[in-house]
């Protein structure tokens, strides 16, 4: 079978010789227009007046338009209506695309766009999360309250009773290849659009409100992405949909590019979070009740913001039981980019909190953090007899647990023990320098939460000589999504891999497709193509008198054998249908997202890594030195394209917490638009020895040939980094570390001169 | 841009008919108007084309030439995307960054992009091979520019992967199987096809002067001109500021101030050597210094960057400023045939302003030969190829168990690159001791007003500063302070 084993990315050799065409790579007619977005200064307040001379008069440039000529629905928003294509004279952050220039480069519409002179009547931005607080500026009503028991009683009654502050940066998603579209005018005002795109089907929606068309006038194509990472699921709209009203208005194609800074300047980016706890526990460290106040910073629009902060607080337990809990939330509406999805979508912050508490309810008790960890996990498999303590705070029963057995190979493989010794003995003969270690788990729930959105669809066509097209609703953006949906295509036929055409996503082929987020492309998307090809093996089958086994090239029946091959032939000379469909709904899900009560995963994915560091404790300057990780696919589809996702999602998360920070200045500038002041990880940055592993076991839930999903799960397994720093410098005085994230050096120096005092 | 595939039609063959130079504005953001035909070699073949001043060379393989191949990943030279193979004179293959290199750079030089690093019959080399095998591609988009930076290294027979590919950002999968990609193709031979044959060139077609002299020349004719050592400064101006430089002459065919000479008293370092360059010259005098400057931005711009660029560009936070300072270097100016000489301290006035009269330019820069006592420390939020927060370089002499001279000097910490001349003095003729150096800390606040900015806060500078004392303290005590040299 072609599932459960390691194949190649099927883009690999177009990759590596530079063959793999992303949007900006398409060839244009040369008559194609290029955009630019002319952006706000100010980050609040009212344009007063705007003289756009200079733009019109520049070299190149065609057309300029305001939100006054757009001739349909000026909106880009996902969810609430509320992000205008260019502004209408009030501006809601500093970056906000105000104008749209036309011109026949992407050079000189880059130049005209910064030839405005515009004036402002300022108001005072909200930037900070207290700031929002102050203004009571915030999405939905107030605040949203999940609770299981009586969190007032279990903190009175507690035994032991610590409270704190995590404070939680945000993360520019810089997915190595910017936004991008490309429009084409076609017959009758039909248009083709080619995006950057992890959400074709809401391209299609937002450019046929756009330009006053219903959606089947619009089809959208999306072969790859250069990356995506959440920030593509919404933030391309605006470009879009751009190009399609100016391609509509002068019926040229027309195409745009984000230049780094504009697309860091414009677009949102991962939810920057303060996580209040107040917590309460035994003499053990188990937990008997929890307080979290978590504080969402979502920027001017509401984007994906609601459903962020929603995966936040269903992620406030993480792996452990907690018998009373207060989860609240509070959704702040601020000056500053519409933060959006970003791997992970809340999740991370959620766990953050809980593993800070963790960490915390460790130091305060003497205890070694990873004991205090085990005494809270879920029980393995639910073998509890106590439904209170293995229900999580939304009302969940944990039955799928593998956390048990997978932390206690992982501590055997990585040698915790003993390097938990070698590290105190290593920190007591060095003065400057520290080592600190940690071990974290990650359990993440697996589906949208929004759960209408659990859907898929495939279009399979057999042709005439046994060759298989395979079209779905997912996207490729890295992943190796094409590659395992793919792979399960070859298994439903048995033939080779190669027989096997991927193609692009395209809204033409299969309709109504949900974004590739979750974590869900292979679980969905892969149902969907197995439905569809056991469709069209059936219809062989019976072709060929019933029972038909489809295995390595040939088709066996009742004794006989033929190839793949000749077995289409034969069908379709017997005018049997070669073409289906397929479609899948995740089963058994439905929960109530105001009460925070039901099922809103079908199963979860789970991991841990152990992550050790090394600090210098004059400069606050510092390194992974090792991650060992032990994670769960389930059974892999592709072990290889998994371990690339752990590993990657490692290296990615331990970024967001140590070294990747955002910075803006009090007027609301982001300073920090480029990679010359962004700092991501790179090549050193990896752990030296980095140790990955697959968790051997087959999905409890019933998923595509017992997979698990892994796109986000192992982001989280960066959380031990932050962990490890925190082990480092409480080594360094009593006091507790309390250190925020992103740790980097400044920040790891405060905290080792606030524990030295 | 209509005018485009008119241009391309131009180019192929031998027609390399003039085109109307206001259409190439429109490409190529050069108001100057001045399009002037380069001879190069593109993947092997030779190749000529009319192009813009400040044309920057991804944008013609992109725009022009149709070569999407490589990528357009932040256009200001940090993330790798474009990189490509630039072969010189010298015959050494060099990955640098496309996005940042202008066009009349290349004249005479031979060019290979990723569409060029596999075999003319599509057979894949070893890199790409193995980054296939080893599934070091999931977006693909970083792929090109790994595989550029890959293919030199390999061609080089460099084996420090994580250091020859730390100019290239990859988002997605953690580095780890790139470079077990790299690992696995350092033993196999480099194909034929990646020989080079530089063109044959005419006389350079920009002002790109071939001796100094000539430059002096030309430079006290047009005062107000740009000088272009490696771009990767000025580069930012046309790519990020959209500046027109009116009037710019470059520097990489000046070959004698690409000189190092090694003397017996000083090392004299010519204004246009790379940092790659002038980072192997230092390695076996001052190994703090090269390590620092193996810290200086990434290979690929350190094969461009020049030492004279990072001096006369002023900038407080250049790196080699305040080593060199602390090494006591002399810098030698020139304006036309009048040659000077300032202590390097000296030459910054103040922030954005430098001792330097129009038409003037950086010549060289001496450095006494003397025992090494330097020690660099650059404080960035990442290690390899990020700006320095802060950057203190200490040379301080004891005999005798007293400190007989200190020359300190930092970049960050003020508007221009500067000495710490209260520390060094609260530290001369003092003995050596704990109590000198935590005396001596408190100087600082005399020396230094930082400021905030997205690097560090004004604070951690400051404390920064001092902790770096006391690391030199401990360094010289033999106390382990450096997290670089701690092995997992």
């Amino acid at each position: 079978m072609s599932v459960h084993t390691s194949a190649k990315h099927d883009s690999g050799p177009l990759h590596v010789t530079g063959a793999a065409r992303y949007t900006d790579d398409i060839p244009t007619l040369a008559n194609t227009l290029h955009l630019a977005f002319g952006l706000s200064e100010v980050a609040r307040g009212k344009i007063t007046a705007m003289t756009l001379d200079a733009v019109r008069a520049a070299p190149g440039v065609v057309d300029v338009l305001v939100a006054e000529d757009l001739p349909f629905d000026n909106d880009v928003s996902p969810s609430a209506h509320d992000e205008p294509l260019l502004a209408t004279g009030d501006i809601h952050y500093l970056g906000q695309p105000v104008f749209l220039v036309v011109a026949t480069s992407h050079l000189a519409a880059r130049k005209a766009a910064r030839l405005a002179k515009t004036s402002y009547q300022e108001e005072t931005p909200i930037l900070t999360i207290d700031e929002a607080l102050a203004a009571d500026s915030r999405f939905e009503e107030g605040p949203r309250i999940y609770q299981k028991g009586d969190v007032a009683a279990a903190l009175s009654a507690a035994p032991e009773r610590l409270q704190g502050s995590i404070e939680i940066g945000g993360q520019e998603h810089f997915y190595l290849e910017g936004h991008a579209a490309l429009a084409l005018p076609q017959d009758g005002g039909e248009m083709v659009i080619h995006a950057s795109s992890q959400h074709p089907t809401e391209i299609q929606h937002k450019v046929a409100d756009a330009i006053g068309k219903p959606m089947n006038a619009i089809r959208v194509e999306v072969r790859r992405m250069g990356g995506g990472f959440g920030g593509k699921e919404s933030q391309g709209n605006a470009l879009c949909v751009a190009c399609a009203i100016v391609a509509a208005r002068t019926d040229r194609p027309a195409k745009m590019r984000y230049d780094r800074d504009d697309d860091m300047i414009i677009t949102g980016k991962r939810h920057e979070f303060r996580i209040d706890y107040d917590v309460g526990f035994d003499a053990d460290g188990r937990l008997t009740g929890v307080d979290f106040a978590q504080y969402a910073r979502c920027g001017w629009a509401q984007d994906l913001s609601l459903p962020v902060a929603d995966r936040a607080m269903l992620h406030a337990d993480n792996a452990y039981q907690l018998p009373a809990a207060r989860i609240t939330s509070h959704r702040l509406k601020t000056n500053t980019q519409s933060n959006t999805a970003f791997r992970g979508f809340g999740g991370p912050q959620g766990i953050v909190g809980i593993e800070r508490v963790m960490d915390h309810i460790a130091h305060h008790l003497g205890l070694d953090p990873l004991t205090v960890r085990r005494r809270n996990f879920y029980a393995s498999g639910g073998t509890t007899t106590d439904k209170t303590t293995q229900t999580t705070p939304y009302g969940m029963e944990v039955t799928d647990s593998i956390l048990d057995e997978l932390v206690g190979a992982l501590e055997v493989s990585a040698d915790y023990a003993k390097r938990r010794k070698k590290v105190a003995e290593w920190n007591a003969a060095n003065p400057v320098l520290k080592r600190g270690l940690a071990l974290t788990p990650v359990k993440f729930g697996i589906s949208f939460t929004l759960t209408h959105l659990n859907q898929a669809g495939a279009l399979v066509h057999v042709y005439q000589d046994g060759s298989i097209h395979l079209n779905h609703g997912g996207t490729e953006m890295g992943q190796g999504l094409f590659t395992k949906v793919a792979q399960v295509a070859a298994s439903v036929f048995g033939v080779p891999l190669e027989q096997v055409q991927i193609t692009a996503t395209d809204t033409g082929k299969v309709p109504n497709t949900s974004a590739t987020a979750a974590s869900s492309g292979s679980d969905l998307n892969g149902m969907a193509v197995k439905a569809a090809c056991e469709t069209i093996c059936t219809r062989i089958s019976e072709h060929l008198g019933g029972d038909a086994v489809f295995e390595g090239g040939k088709v066996r029946q009742s004794g006989r054998e033929i190839t793949f091959e000749e077995a289409v032939k034969s069908a379709y000379e017997n005018r049997v249908s070669l073409s289906a469909t397929g479609y899948y709904a995740t089963p058994d899900v439905a929960w109530d997202r105001i009460k925070g009560q039901g099922r809103p995963f079908f199963y979860f994915a789970y991991g841990a890594a152990v992550t050790e560091v090394v600090i210098d404790t004059l400069t606050g300057e510092n390194r992974i030195l090792r991650a060992d990780i032990l994670h769960d696919c389930g059974a892999s589809l592709n072990p290889a394209l998994d371990i690339g996702q752990v590993e990657g999602g490692y290296v990615q998360g331990a970024g967001w917490l140590t070294m990747e920070e955002l910075v803006w200045d009090d007027k609301g500038t982001l300073k920090t638009h480029s990679p010359a002041t962004y700092k991501i990880p790179c090549a050193s940055d990896r752990p030296e020895v980095f140790n990955v592993a697959l968790w051997e076991g087959a999905n409890a839930a019933e998923t595509i040939y017992r997979s698990k999903a892994v796109g986000e799960p192992p982001l989280m397994l960066g959380i031990s980094a932050l962990m490890a720093l925190s082990d480092a410098v409480a080594s360094c005085g009593a006091p507790y570390p309390a250190l925020d994230a992103p740790a980097t050096a400044e920040r790891v120096l405060a905290a080792v001169t606030r524990v030295q005092r | 841009m209509t005018k485009r595939l008119e241009f391309d039609l131009n180019t192929r063959g031998s027609g390399l008919r003039r085109i109307d130079p206001s259409a190439k504005d429109q490409m190529t953001g050069n108001a100057a108007g001045l399009f002037h035909m380069i001879t190069f070699s593109l993947n092997g073949e030779t190749m000529r084309a009319d192009v813009g001043a400040t044309e920057t060379l991804l944008d013609f393989l992109r725009e022009r030439q149709g070569s999407t191949g490589t990528k357009e990943g932040c256009n200001e030279g940090d993330c790798g995307a474009c990189s490509v193979i630039v072969t010189g004179p010298d015959g050494v293959a060099r990955a640098m960054n496309a996005c940042i290199l202008f066009m009349p750079q290349l004249h005479g030089r031979a060019v290979r992009t990723v569409e060029g690093i596999s075999g003319a019959d599509g057979t894949l080399h070893p890199v790409q091979a193995a980054m296939v095998a080893h599934h070091g591609s999931q977006c693909g988009f970083c792929t090109p520019g790994f595989i550029a930076s890959m293919a030199a290294a390999h061609t080089n027979g460099a084996t420090d992967h994580a250091d020859q590919l730390a100019g290239n950002l990859c988002r997605c999968t953690g580095y780890a199987p790139i470079i077990r990609a790299a690992e696995a193709a350092a033993s196999e031979g480099v194909p034929a096809h990646m020989a080079e044959t530089l063109p044959k060139v005419d006389a350079p077609p920009f002002a790109m002067p071939e001796t100094a002299d000539a430059l002096a020349t030309w430079y006290a004719d047009h005062p107000d001109a740009t000088l272009i050592g490696g771009a990767t400064d000025v580069g930012l101006w046309v790519t990020k500021q959209l500046r027109d430089l009116k009037d710019v002459a470059f520097l990489n065919r000046c070959a004698d101030l690409q000189q190092i000479e090694l003397g017996e008293t000083h090392i004299k370092i010519g204004a246009a050597c790379t940092v790659a360059q002038v980072l192997e010259a230092i390695r076996p005098l001052h190994p703090s210094f090269a390590e620092m400057l193996r810290r200086y931005g990434s290979v690929q711009v350190r094969n461009a960057a020049t030492i004279g660029g990072n001096i006369a560009n002023g900038s407080p936070i250049g790196d080699s400023p305040p080593a060199l300072i602390a090494l006591g270097a002399v810098l030698h100016l020139r304006k036309g045939a009048a040659q000077r000489e300032t202590a390097l301290e000296d030459f910054f006035l103040d922030y954005g302003k430098q001792d330097r009269a129009p038409g003037e330019f950086v010549e060289a820069i001496s450095v006494p030969r003397q025992p090494d006592r330097l020690r660099c420390y650059k404080i960035s939020k990442r290690f390899d190829q990020d700006i320095s927060a802060l950057c203190g370089c200490f040379n301080v002499t004891v005999e005798g168990g007293v400190v007989a001279d200190a020359r300190i000097a930092f970049g960050g910490m003020a508007g221009t690159p500067k000495r710490a001349t209260y520390v060094e003095a609260a530290l001369k003729t003092r003995p050596w001791t704990q109590a000198t150096v935590t005396a001596a800390q408190a100087a600082f606040e005399q020396d230094y007003t930082p400021l905030s900015d997205m690097r560090a806060s004004a604070g951690y500078r400051m404390q920064t500063a001092k902790a770096l004392l006391q690391r030199y303290f401990y360094e010289d005590h033999g106390v382990a302070g450096d997290v670089l040299e701690v092995r997992p």
